[in-house]
Order: C-alpha cells, then sequence, then structure tokens
C-alpha cells in the first residue's frame, strides 16, 4: 500500500543535502509552508539556493532561514517589502546572492523545468536590465528574450488537504506557486492541514495530482 | 495651478473601463480606480497571486491570510470569482487576455517606455514583481501617475533616465493634469484639467518625439 505521509516535519524534510536548490512556495505569507521551514532549519542543510517569490516577511518561514545563514543565493521577483528586513541586511552586508527575475519570467522557468522544456522566448523584459547579457530574438515582430528553466532538488509547497497517494487541493490565494513548484522539484514535501481518505477529494477538482508529491506532512 | 484629485483621476480612468473588461490595477495609486467601478458595471478585477474577480476589502475581524491581493493585503472574492496558480494568472498577462492594467511610473516617455520599477540607486534593492509582464501583456497600459515629480520635474519625459520596465508599452497616461494618449507621432492630448492651457501643458511635459 502506498502512503506519501510521513510522521512528522522532520521526517519530511529529512535528507535535504548542503547546497540543495530549494523552491518555497506561497506569496508573502499566504501559501507559505511555515512549519516545513521551521523543520529545514532543525534539520541543518546549508548553502541554499532558494527559489521564491519573495525573499521572507517579519522574523518566521523563510526570514528566519535567511536569518539562521542557511541560504546562500535568492532568486525572487520581489525582495524589496515593509518587512523583508532580515534579507534586506544580508544583502546590504553583501552576504547573500540575489537574482531578480519578472515574476511572470520566475513561474515560467519553474513551469518549463517541470514540464520538459529546454529554454523558451518571452516578450517580458525585452529592453530592461534584466535582459542585459541574455539572446534575444525577433518573432512575429516583436522582441523576445530567451529565458532557461529553474529546476530544484526540493520544493516546500503548503496545501489544503492530501489523500495518501498525494493529491492535492489549495486554499484560496494561497494555491500561488505551489501546483507549479510541486512538478519542477526532485522531490516535493508538502504541508497539509489535513489528510483525507482516498476517493474523498473530488476528482474533477484535483489541483496537483499526486505524481508530483513526493511526501505529505499534516500540520 | 488647478488639478485633480487622485480620486477624479481615478474615477476619470474607470469610466474608460468598459463593461466586461478583464482589469488589473497595479499597487498603489491605481487601487482606487476599484472605488469607482461599482454602480452595476460588471468588471473582472485580476490579481496577479491569483484570482479573478476580487472584491473589495473585507471587514474588520474577517480577513482570511490566504486571501489577499498582489500588495499582499486583505481581500475579498465576488460571486462567481475564481483561483488559479501564478503560471495560469501570468499565462493571462503575457498571454494577452488582460483587456487594461493600469500601473503607476516614475517616468513615461513620449515613445512609450515605461519606468516603474527601479530608481537605479546603488543602495536599493531590486524588486520588479509582475509589472514587466503586465507592461508588455496587458492588451493596454494605463500609466496612472502625479504629472510632475515632488521636485516639480516632468514625469513625461524624451528619454526615461530610470531603469525601463517595457518597451512602448504604454497606451495612455492619465495624471492630475492630463489625459494623453501615446501614438506613433507623439502624445496626443485627450483631456486638459480645466484652466489648463495646452502651452502650459507643453512647459511641462514632452509631447513630441525627438528628433
Amino acid at each position: 500500500m502506498i502512503s506519501k505521509v510521513v510522521e512528522s516535519p522532520a521526517a519530511a524534510v529529512a535528507g535535504i543535502r548542503n547546497g540543495a536548490t530549494v523552491m518555497i512556495g506561497g506569496f508573502g505569507t499566504a501559501g507559505m509552508p511555515a512549519t516545513l521551514i521551521d523543520a529545514l532549519i532543525a534539520q541543518g542543510a546549508a548553502g541554499l539556493t532558494v527559489v521564491c517569490n519573495n525573499a521572507g516577511n517579519g522574523d518566521t518561514g523563510l526570514a528566519a532561514l535567511l536569518k539562521a545563514g542557511r541560504v546562500r543565493k535568492m532568486i525572487c521577483s520581489f525582495p524589496r517589502q515593509a518587512d523583508s528586513y532580515v534579507f534586506d541586511a544580508l544583502y546590504r552586508a553583501g552576504r547573500i546572492e540575489l537574482e531578480v527575475v519578472p515574476q511572470g519570467t520566475l513561474v515560467e522557468r519553474i513551469r518549463a523545468a517541470g514540464a520538459g522544456i529546454g529554454a523558451f522566448f518571452t516578450p517580458t523584459g525585452y529592453g530592461t536590465m534584466l535582459a542585459d547579457g541574455k539572446e534575444s530574438r525577433v518573432i512575429a515582430g516583436k522582441p523576445h528574450v530567451l529565458e532557461y528553466p529553474i529546476h530544484a532538488d526540493v520544493a516546500l509547497i503548503r496545501a489544503r488537504a492530501s489523500d495518501r497517494w498525494g493529491n492535492l487541493v489549495y486554499r484560496k490565494t494561497a494555491r500561488n506557486f505551489g501546483p507549479v513548484m510541486a512538478t519542477a522539484a526532485a522531490c516535493t514535501i508538502v504541508e497539509v492541514s489535513e489528510v483525507v481518505g482516498l476517493g474523498e477529494l473530488d476528482p474533477e477538482s484535483i489541483v496537483t495530482p499526486g505524481i508530483f508529491v513526493h511526501r505529505v506532512v499534516a500540520v | 495651478m488647478n488639478k485633480w484629485t487622485r480620486d477624479q483621476m481615478a474615477a476619470r480612468i474607470a469610466r474608460d473601463i468598459p463593461e466586461g473588461a478583464y482589469v488589473n490595477l497595479g499597487i498603489g495609486l491605481p487601487t482606487l480606480v476599484a472605488n469607482h467601478l461599482a454602480g452595476g458595471k460588471e468588471v473582472f478585477l485580476h490579481s496577479e497571486n491569483g484570482m479573478l474577480g476580487m472584491g473589495p476589502a473585507p471587514a474588520a475581524g474577517q480577513e482570511d491570510p490566504d486571501l489577499v491581493n498582489a500588495g499582499k493585503q486583505p481581500v475579498t472574492l465576488l460571486t462567481g470569482g475564481a483561483y488559479f496558480h501564478h503560471a495560469d494568472s501570468f499565462a493571462m498577462i503575457r498571454g494577452g487576455h488582460v483587456d487594461i492594467c493600469v500601473l503607476g511610473a516614475f517616468q513615461v516617455s513620449v515613445a512609450g517606455d515605461l519606468a516603474n520599477w527601479h530608481t537605479g540607486e546603488p543602495d536599493t534593492i531590486p524588486a520588479v514583481g509582475g509589472a514587466m509582464d503586465l507592461a508588455v501583456g496587458a492588451r493596454r497600459v494605463f500609466v496612472m501617475m502625479e504629472h510632475l515629480t515632488k521636485k516639480g520635474d516632468p514625469k513625461i519625459v524624451d528619454r526615461c533616465t530610470y531603469p525601463l520596465t517595457g518597451v512602448r508599452c504604454v497606451s495612455r497616461i492619465y495624471t492630475d493634469l492630463a489625459v494623453l494618449d501615446v501614438t506613433p507621432g507623439g502624445l496626443a492630448v485627450v483631456e486638459l484639467v480645466d484652466g489648463l492651457s495646452l502651452a502650459e501643458l507643453k512647459a511641462c511635459t514632452a509631447l513630441e518625439a525627438p528628433q
């Protein structure tokens, strides 16, 4: 009998290595897998590259991981926020690398990784400093920029409910990056509010099919 | 000098948004436009974090941390609204499905170049969010901004000096002094605030493409 449900957040994040690329879901704190991040801090992996839309809020979640000095590089679209002071201090001290990616390009690079696409041309960013040094091409009269996928070793995401096969449903705008990041990581780890029995999720309404999910923990 | 208030600017923009339009309102000043879309006109507000049919802020005590807008503030979902993931959300934007987006700006050039994400100063941390996708993707890009900076410098310029968000992407500019269309020959005056002459506007605005 297959069950992807593990007994604890510690078991869920076991084996994440130093230097790993870790995708973290959430838009601000909506959909941020705070329990898994706390478990990752306790687990101890360092030198991480983190892919997340933002660079942490306040002192908890991703901000706590940054504060613990575990992150070498952030790839995100919007690091600077009113309460991103942990990241801001690290960045100004030269203690963290930053790659800023337009939000739609960020999620499409993640989607491309999950979908087996080698690269893609997007009109976003053409003629701006974020396209400096990148290959460009005029397609159908419109200039485009070549962008490459972002693969991850691990994705940490939050969903509302899962069954033991890892089929997921989300809650409201907390869905955001979760379904896309789930496709792009070698190991997708999900914290959920509720584990339900097989068959309890409406097959027409499952957002992330279990093929993309490796470990589930109820929090 | 007579000026339109922010609410008057927002109401003016709302008048140009037809019923049935799919609309994204940028963070900051453009969010005021939502207050003027009521009154029987059905307009679909898109929020790039993953929602169509965005409603107003909830009553105090009714906030839901899982239901926020692109500025991460609590909002509501209207009856008939939908949630979706980020790749779908930006497919809506980049794929030309969003009819209108309204964005704030530091500068707009006479050719319709937009600068609204980064001052370029060395000590600022760059943060772009969805601005570049909206700039190239929405079918029409409206800019809503004060006509002049706080120091009195023009924000409509021959060439942007701030880092660009998008090239030749702006359709129409709404300021506290004028409404201007971006055309191949330069900026065309749609409307001026009462009491402002064309000569006065020209004195603080680049209207024609630089030679």
